[in-house]
C-alpha cells in the first residue's frame, strides 16, 4: 500500500494513423487490399465498361428523341426510339380509355397528384396528424381515385374498369393487394402462433393453400372458374376478380414474414405484458406486433416488391398492365418493331417503384435503429 | 414432511401477529413440467407488509414458485389465494391477480420500443383506464423515486443495465401493486450496478411493500427480509427468520448452501 493516494489522469484521445482513413485508405483497402482484390477489381471494371458504354450510345447517346412518327427512327437505327414512348405515353401510363380520350387526363393526372401532395405530410417529422392522414390514405383515398379513374359521376364519362390499363392499373393492383394483404396477413400470423387448435389450423391451412399455389392459377381461377359457380346475372368486375386473388395471394406471404418477426420476439416481452395485466389483445397490439412489424419490414417489403413485378401476370386474364400495354402498343400496325423500347422504358418504370420501396424500407429501418438501437 | 413442518413452524412467527392477513396463500402446491416434479408440496403464507427472500442453488423450483403467484406458470394440484382471490383457470381471476401483482425480471424485460416514460404508462392506460396525463404524472413520481426521471425520454437500449432494471421496477410500481414479486433483479447486472437496484429496492421495503424476492443478496435479506425461504429440488426446505436462518440453520443441507455463497 502507497501512503500518498496517486491521482489517475486520463490520456488524451489521439487521431488514428492516415493510411487508415479519407478516400486514399478505402481505395487501398477495399479494392486493392489483397492480390485477388486487385484482379477482381480490375476485372469487374472491364466487364462494366464492355456493358455499360454501349447501352449509354444506344439509349441515351445515339437515341431518338424528338420526332412525329416512326420515320425518324427507321433513319436511325443505332439508337434507342424514345419518340416511341412519347407518342404513346398516356397509353401505356394510363390504359387504353385514357390513351385514347387525351382530354380526360387529367383525371388520372390529378388523382396521383393528390396521393403525392397527401403523402408528403408523412414525411415531415414535425407534423402531427400523421396517424389520421395515414387512415384517410389507406380508407378515404380509395374512394376518391376510384370516383375519379372511373368516372360516372358529376357528369365524368365513364372509364370502366375493362378499359383500365398501363401503370395506372399495375399500381392500382398492387396497392390494393399490399393494403389489404398487411391487416389479414397480422391476423393469419397471429392465428398461426394461436394456441387454439381451431383457429391454427385453419390459419396454417389458409396460408399454405395460398403460398402453394400460384399466382397465375388464382388469377386464372378467379376469372374463368368463379363464374361458373354463379348465376349468370352475376357479373364479377375482372379488375375486382383480380384484387381479390392478389390479395388472398399475398396475405399469405405477409403472414409468414410477420411470423417471422413474431417469433423472434423473446419470451420476456410477453410475460412483462401478462404481468402488467395486458390481455392477448393489448399485448399483441401494444407490445409484441409493434416490434414485431419492425423486424418484419425486410421481408414485408420484399413480398410487397415481388408482388408489384407480379401483378404482370394479370395479362393471364386479359388485363393489360404496364408490361403488357407497352408490349401490345410495340406491336400495334404504327410502331411495330419498338419491343425493346417499351420493356426497357416498363422496366424503367418498374425499376424507380421497386427501388423506391426499397429505399423507404431501409429509411424506416435506420430510422428505428437509430431510435431503439439495443 | 419434516421439511413441511418446519415450515409452518417458521413462517406462522410473523404471520401471527396479522393472522388475519395473510395476501399471498400457498397450499400443497405441487407442478410438474412434463414428467419433472419441479413443485413439491409447497406450503407459504405471507402477510401484508411482510418480505420474504426465497433462495437456493438454481434449479431448486424458487423462479417458478413466485411464477406461479401471478400465473406466469401454472400450478396442477393444491390452491393458491393471492388477496382474496383463488387462481385458477379463470381468466377474469388471472386478470384481476396480475393487476394486484407486479413483478421484476431478472432481464428487466422493458418494452425496447417505447421510451422510459411509456414503458411506465402504457399499462395504467390501457390497462388501468388512467388518463393520460395523470398517468404521466404517475410515472414520473415513480421515476423521481428510483433516481431517474431525467431518462424518461430515453429508450431502454440507451440506458445501462441498472437503470434499466430500476426504470422496470418503476414500471411496475406504477400499476400501484399490493404485493411485488422480484425473480432475481441483480442477477444479469455488472456488480457496479447492483447496488443502486438494492438501493431501491431497500426503499420499496421500508414503505411497507409486500415483498417476495428470489436473489442470492444475503446482505439484502440480512437487512430487509422478515423471513428467508431455502429451497431445494422442488422443496421449501427451511423457512426462519434473517437471523436465525444465517446464524442457526436447522438442515445439513441450508448449511452447506451457505457455507457455499458466503465462504468468499
Amino acid at each position: 500500500m502507497a501512503d500518498k493516494v496517486m491521482t489517475f489522469e486520463k490520456l488524451p484521445d489521439r487521431p488514428p494513423p492516415m493510411s487508415q482513413v479519407g478516400i486514399v485508405g478505402w481505395v487501398r483497402e477495399n479494392l486493392f487490399g489483397s492480390k485477388t482484390n486487385t484482379i477482381l477489381t480490375l476485372v469487374s471494371l472491364y466487364v462494366l465498361y464492355i456493358l455499360v458504354v454501349p447501352l449509354v450510345d444506344w439509349a441515351v447517346i445515339n437515341a431518338n428523341w424528338v420526332g412525329e412518327d416512326k420515320s425518324v427512327c427507321d433513319a436511325n437505327k443505332a439508337g434507342a426510339c424514345w419518340v416511341f414512348i412519347a407518342a404513346r405515353f398516356n397509353q401505356i401510363m394510363f390504359g387504353l380509355y385514357y390513351g385514347a380520350n387525351p382530354d380526360q387526363i387529367w383525371r388520372p393526372t390529378l388523382a396521383f397528384a393528390l396521393l403525392i401532395v397527401l403523402a408528403i405530410p408523412l414525411f415531415i417529422e414535425s407534423f402531427k396528424y400523421k396517424l389520421q392522414l395515414g387512415a384517410f390514405i389507406l380508407f378515404g383515398y380509395p374512394f376518391v381515385i376510384f370516383a375519379l379513374i372511373h368516372g360516372a359521376w358529376l357528369g365524368l364519362p365513364v372509364a370502366g374498369t375493362s378499359e383500365w390499363g398501363g401503370f395506372m392499373l399495375t399500381f392500382v393492383l398492387a396497392s390494393v393487394g399490399i393494403v389489404g394483404a398487411l391487416p389479414i396477413g397480422i391476423l393469419l400470423a397471429l392465428g398461426r402462433r394461436s394456441e387454439l387448435p381451431v383457429i391454427r389450423t385453419f390459419s396454417i391451412a389458409f396460408i399454405e393453400f395460398w403460398r402453394g399455389t400460384p399466382l397465375i392459377t388464382i388469377l386464372f381461377m378467379a376469372s374463368v372458374m368463379l363464374p361458373l359457380f354463379f348465376p349468370s346475372e352475376v357479373d364479377f368486375d375482372k379488375v375486382l376478380r383480380a384484387m381479390i386473388g392478389i390479395t388472398m395471394f399475398q396475405s399469405a406471404y405477409t403472414a409468414e414474414a410477420i411470423r417471422g418477426g413474431l417469433q423472434a420476439i423473446p419470451k420476456g416481452q410477453f410475460e412483462a405484458a401478462e404481468a402488467l395485466g395486458h390481455n392477448y389483445w393489448k399485448m399483441m397490439a401494444f407490445i409484441v406486433l409493434p416490434q414485431a412489424l419492425r423486424i418484419s419490414i425486410p421481408g414485408i417489403v420484399n413480398t410487397f416488391i415481388a408482388l408489384f413485378k407480379d401483378t404482370s401476370l394479370v395479362s393471364i386474364i386479359g388485363l393489360l398492365d404496364l408490361l403488357n400495354m407497352a408490349l401490345i402498343t410495340s406491336r400495334s400496325l404504327e410502331w411495330k418493331g419498338f419491343d425493346l423500347e417499351g420493356f426497357t422504358f416498363a422496366a424503367f418504370i418498374f425499376w424507380i417503384c421497386c427501388y423506391a420501396m426499397s429505399r423507404y424500407s431501409r429509411a424506416i429501418e435506420d430510422k428505428i435503429d437509430k431510435a431503439t438501437k439495443y | 414432511m419434516t421439511e413441511t413442518s418446519a415450515v409452518q413452524q417458521g413462517g406462522s412467527q410473523p404471520s401471527k401477529e396479522t393472522a388475519a392477513d395473510i395476501v399471498i396463500e400457498m397450499k400443497s402446491v405441487n407442478k410438474w413440467y412434463g414428467e419433472f416434479h419441479v413443485l413439491k408440496d409447497i406450503n407459504l403464507a405471507v402477510s401484508r407488509g411482510e418480505r420474504i427472500v426465497i433462495c437456493g442453488p438454481s434449479g431448486s423450483g424458487k423462479s417458478t414458485l413466485i411464477r406461479c403467484i401471478n400465473r406466469l406458470e401454472s400450478h396442477q394440484q393444491g390452491t393458491i389465494n393471492v388477496d382474496g382471490i383463488e387462481l385458477n383457470d379463470d381468466v377474469k381471476n388471472i386478470d384481476n391477480i396480475r393487476r394486484e401483482v407486479g413483478m421484476v425480471f431478472q432481464h428487466f424485460n422493458l418494452f425496447p420500443h417505447l421510451t422510459v416514460l411509456e414503458n411506465c404508462t402504457l399499462s395504467p392506460i390501457w390497462v388501468r383506464k388512467l388518463p393520460k396525463r395523470e398517468a404521466e404524472e404517475i410515472a414520473m413520481a415513480y421515476l423521481e423515486r428510483v433516481k431517474i426521471p431525467e431518462q424518461a425520454k430515453k429508450y431502454p437500449g440507451q440506458l445501462s443495465g441498472g437503470q434499466q432494471q430500476r426504470v422496470a421496477i418503476a414500471r411496475s410500481l406504477c400499476m400501484s401493486p399490493k404485493i411485488m414479486l422480484f425473480d432475481e433483479p441483480t442477477s444479469a447486472l455488472d456488480p457496479e450496478m447492483i447496488s443502486e437496484v438494492l438501493d431501491v429496492m431497500i426503499d420499496l421495503a421500508e414503505s411497507g411493500m409486500t415483498m417476495i424476492c428470489v436473489t442470492h443478496e444475503m446482505g439484502f435479506a440480512k437487512q430487509v427480509a422478515n423471513s428467508v425461504v431455502f429451497m431445494d429440488v422442488g422443496e421449501i426446505v427451511e423457512q426462519a427468520e434473517p437471523e436465525e436462518f444465517f446464524n442457526h440453520p436447522k438442515f445439513d443441507r441450508t448449511q452447506l448452501f451457505l457455507s457455499q455463497i458466503l465462504a468468499h
